[in-house]
């Protein structure tokens, strides 16, 4: 009887109000779902005919397995398909690896640093810091210089094939770099619902040694919570693009890369063999996924017999080593790596064994013009994609902040992830093939849409928490002193939301800026960002322009994430 | 030194950022025997039995000694301390099953292999009242269940002295009278000293000999 009268009751409040809003809400979701799933899943289809011969604007009419059969002959396919792989699963493991030692460890003062250095080197974008590691370890590379001609005894520079090695060790180096800050930042986020400090004292008042206690009473719950975006780092390692041409194999390179050379080939026949190639890479993150899925249950059987075989000091030592050995080289390579960027774009000249090169800025000087062109495309799309996609979350969260019951649940959590967790390469293309036959490749609204695509998803998970932790009663309280809910919205809830709409905002800059394939694929040619520019220099252009434009493309987000900050502390109101 | 066995304390008290908070403590808990502390929330007695244990951080001074079988705890590691701490939360492992989580607390000292290992984990489920449910997943047990896992897990560490932060705070009246016999059973069958922080009067009557209010600077002993 009570429970019929609270409904009633509650029915009474709430149901006008959001009768009201309904219309609202159901127009933004579905805008929202279009935006981010219709590509992707013409996109797949786009690939998916044509892996079976059919794509009739270049006379595929009919369906056929010959691509398939082509692609099977394909030399060095196979090489091609297990380094993609085998890059991914090894650099998502060994990430994982140095992030669950790091937090073992306790709070040492590596921990420290890398937590004050964790924006900055999430924020630098991939392709900027596979750059600087190539100008930081290739033979003619700063490494080799500060140790030539003393001690090495180098006069000219050594002969190997690194970065770009065969077995796509670069590619995995560069990979763990970029996704150990990710991994930890999330790992960081989850540790307080897993009782860390108290499960701690349990364990150690047992006789457990710190670093044992935490491996076998934290870890694997903290790792269970880890899963989808442990999820994402192998398929983003398993099929991204851009850091595999900058840093991985050439002859072949990985599955990604080749099939970027078959669509971007002119001859357009080697397309039925891109898709099909496509659909193969799909299959290929399935395949790591559920090879990692495995991996991980064997392994924590492993790990709970090990848990519970009541040693008290397993591991102490292994993680010490780890810790202090893995994340000084993995903290040094970062900073080594933006430095190389910053001396390479400064060197006017730079003959092989000195350590420094003669300073000049005639690079910066020579390619000024062009290199403001390429600058301003870039924060255009960045910060047209993230305007847009801070307006689109802002109105789904306001309008669906009315309802009762869980918001925004499971299925807004798939389509968000879509557009992430579905590797590039294999939409893309489909994406970009449709809209060259609508007649819409190569203008500004597709390759905006594009960068939305990217850009949505992670400013609405960043605005979402934030959002919905808003204390109700201040709206409660300007509605009640008669202010209309538009008024409500804009002088309440936006200006509360200063600091997390700031650094939201900041966050969609830096996945725009650091974004390669839509650019390239649905820019139709006519659009040259940061990202696609270095990526073009990385293979045999001029160093120091392509350093320039890798320290832009690094520059951008860090600007943007300060600005945020100094934004966010500054006060409306004189104290 | 104290040449006596079970826990002392003498003279302890907790500072945080200078200022004491509650007086100097000083008392003997012998084998088999409990002494409680109650005293209203955030007079420190937790925090009293995070520093016996060793496991105090942040900005709080420690002054006076307390021994453990005549060995002074001061300087210790808290793996070293041989303190049992059982908690309100039980804090069983979730990745763990019911078995698993006792052999975690089982010492390798007195049972290396795997068999024997196997034959004092059964045995401690019998004691628990808890046979056949060695394979469960922790979650699916009862709070009652559960704070008796919690319990002896502690137990096969070998723990010289118990110090029990609430640990029947989250149990029903009928249940709490229940592990309060239980309790008492084990730690006179075991001869362990075992200091007691709680709220609730009750418990503090129906199980120690000796109970000491805290109260903030100023403590009172009203009973032996």
């Amino acid at each position: 009887m009570e429970a019929a009268l609270r409904a009633l009751e509650q029915a009474m409040r709430g149901r006008p109000t959001a009768d009201r809003r309904r219309p609202w809400r159901l127009v933004l979701a579905a805008l929202i779902s279009t935006l981010l799933l219709l590509p992707v899943c013409l996109g797949l289809a786009g690939v998916l005919l044509p892996s079976f011969g059919y794509m009739p604007a270049i006379g595929g009419e009919s369906l056929s397995l010959q691509p398939w059969r082509q692609l099977w002959d394909e030399p060095g396919i196979w090489t091609a398909s297990l380094l993609g792989l085998f890059s991914g699963l090894a650099s998502a493991f060994l990430s994982f690896v140095l992030v669950m030692l790091l937090l073992a460890g306790g709070r040492t003062w590596i921990r420290r640093l890398l937590e004050r250095l964790l924006a900055p080197l999430v924020a630098v974008p991939h392709i900027a810091l596979a750059v600087g590691l190539v100008f930081l370890l290739m033979p003619s590379g700063w490494l080799v210089r500060l140790v030539s001609p003393w001690p090495s005894g180098w006069q000219r520079p050594p002969v190997y094939a690194f970065p770009n090695d065969s077995d796509a060790l670069a590619l995995i180096l560069g990979l763990i770099i970029k996704e150990t800050p990710f991994l930890l930042l999330v790992a960081l986020a989850a540790l307080p619902q897993v009782k860390e400090l108290q499960r701690l004292r349990m364990a150690r008042s047992l006789g457990y040694h710190p670093a044992t206690a935490w491996l076998k009473a934290v870890l694997p719950d903290l790792a269970r919570r880890l899963r989808l975006p442990l999820f994402a780092v192998v398929a983003y390692g398993v099929s991204n693009v851009e850091m595999a041409i900058v840093l991985g194999p050439g002859a072949p390179p990985t599955l990604a890369v080749m099939i970027l050379q078959w669509f971007q080939d002119p001859d357009l026949t080697r397309r039925f063999l891109g898709s099909a190639a496509a659909v193969l890479q799909l299959g290929l993150v399935g395949l790591a996924l559920l090879l990692w899925q495995a991996g991980a249950r064997a392994g924590w059987a492993t790990w709970h017999c090990l848990a519970s075989d009541g040693r008290r000091r397993t591991g102490k030592f292994a993680v010490q080593c780890g810790l202090y050995g893995g994340h000084s080289i993995l903290v040094l390579l970062s900073l080594l790596s933006l430095a190389s960027l910053l001396v390479w774009s400064l060197s006017a000249a730079w003959r092989f064994p000195a350590a420094w090169p003669q300073w000049g800025i005639a690079t910066w000087m020579r390619h000024g013009d062009g290199l403001w062109q390429i600058t301003a495309t870039t924060i255009l799309l960045a910060a047209g994609s993230s305007v847009l996609a801070l307006l689109l979350s802002l109105a789904a969260l306001e309008s669906e902040s009315g309802r009762k019951g869980r918001p925004g649940g499971r299925g807004a959590l798939v389509i968000l992830s879509a557009p992430l967790v579905v590797p590039q390469i294999a939409f893309l293309f489909g994406t970009a093939v449709l809209a060259a036959q609508a007649g819409l490749i190569g203008g500004w609204p597709v390759l905006l849409w594009g960068h939305l695509l990217f850009v949505l998803p992670y400013v609405y998970l960043a605005l979402a928490g934030p959002f919905r932790g808003l204390d109700p009663r201040y709206a409660a309280m300007a509605a009640s002193l008669g202010k209309g809910r538009l008024a409500v919205f804009f002088r309440v809830t936006l200006p509360l939301l200063r600091r997390p709409v700031l650094t939201a905002a900041a966050i969609g800059v830096a996945v725009s800026v650091a974004l390669y394939l839509p650019t390239v694929l649905l820019g139709g040619g006519r659009f040259t960002t940061l990202a696609s520019e270095a990526v073009t220099l990385s293979s045999g252009g001029d160093r120091r322009l392509l350093a320039v434009t890798a320290l832009l493309q690094a520059a951008l987000p860090l600007l943007a994430l300060w600005l945020a900050a100094v934004a966010g502390r500054t006060r409306m109101a004189k104290p | 030194m104290s040449q006596e066995s079970g826990l002392e304390l003498r003279g302890f008290r907790l500072l945080l950022r200078g200022e004491a908070l509650f007086q100097p403590l000083t008392l003997r808990i012998a084998p088999g025997e409990v002494a409680a502390i109650t005293g209203p929330s955030g007079c420190g007695k937790s925090s009293l039995l995070l520093a016996l244990a060793g496991l105090l951080e942040g900005p709080f001074r420690i002054e006076g000694e307390a021994f453990l079988d005549g060995r002074p705890l001061n300087g210790l590691l808290p793996e070293r301390r041989h303190l049992g701490l059982i908690f309100q939360d039980p804090l069983l492992l979730p990745h763990l099953s019911v078995a698993q989580n006792l052999a975690f607390g089982l010492s390798r000292r007195n049972a290396a292999g795997r068999r024997q290992r196997a034959q004092l984990i059964a045995e401690a489920l019998q004691q628990i009242r808890l046979d056949g449910f060695g394979e469960r997943d922790p979650a699916s047990l009862s709070g009652g269940q559960r704070a008796r896992v919690a319990l002896m897990r502690s137990l096969l560490s070998q723990p010289k002295a118990l110090l029990l932060d609430e640990p029947f705070a989250s149990l029903d009246p009928e249940l709490r009278q229940d592990m309060r016999r239980f309790l008492a059973d084990l730690l006179l069958a075991r001869r362990l000293p075992a200091l007691l922080v709680t709220h609730d009067r009750q418990d503090a009557e129906a199980l120690a000999r000796q109970r000491f209010l805290l109260k903030n600077e100023h403590q009172s002993k009203f009973s032996t």
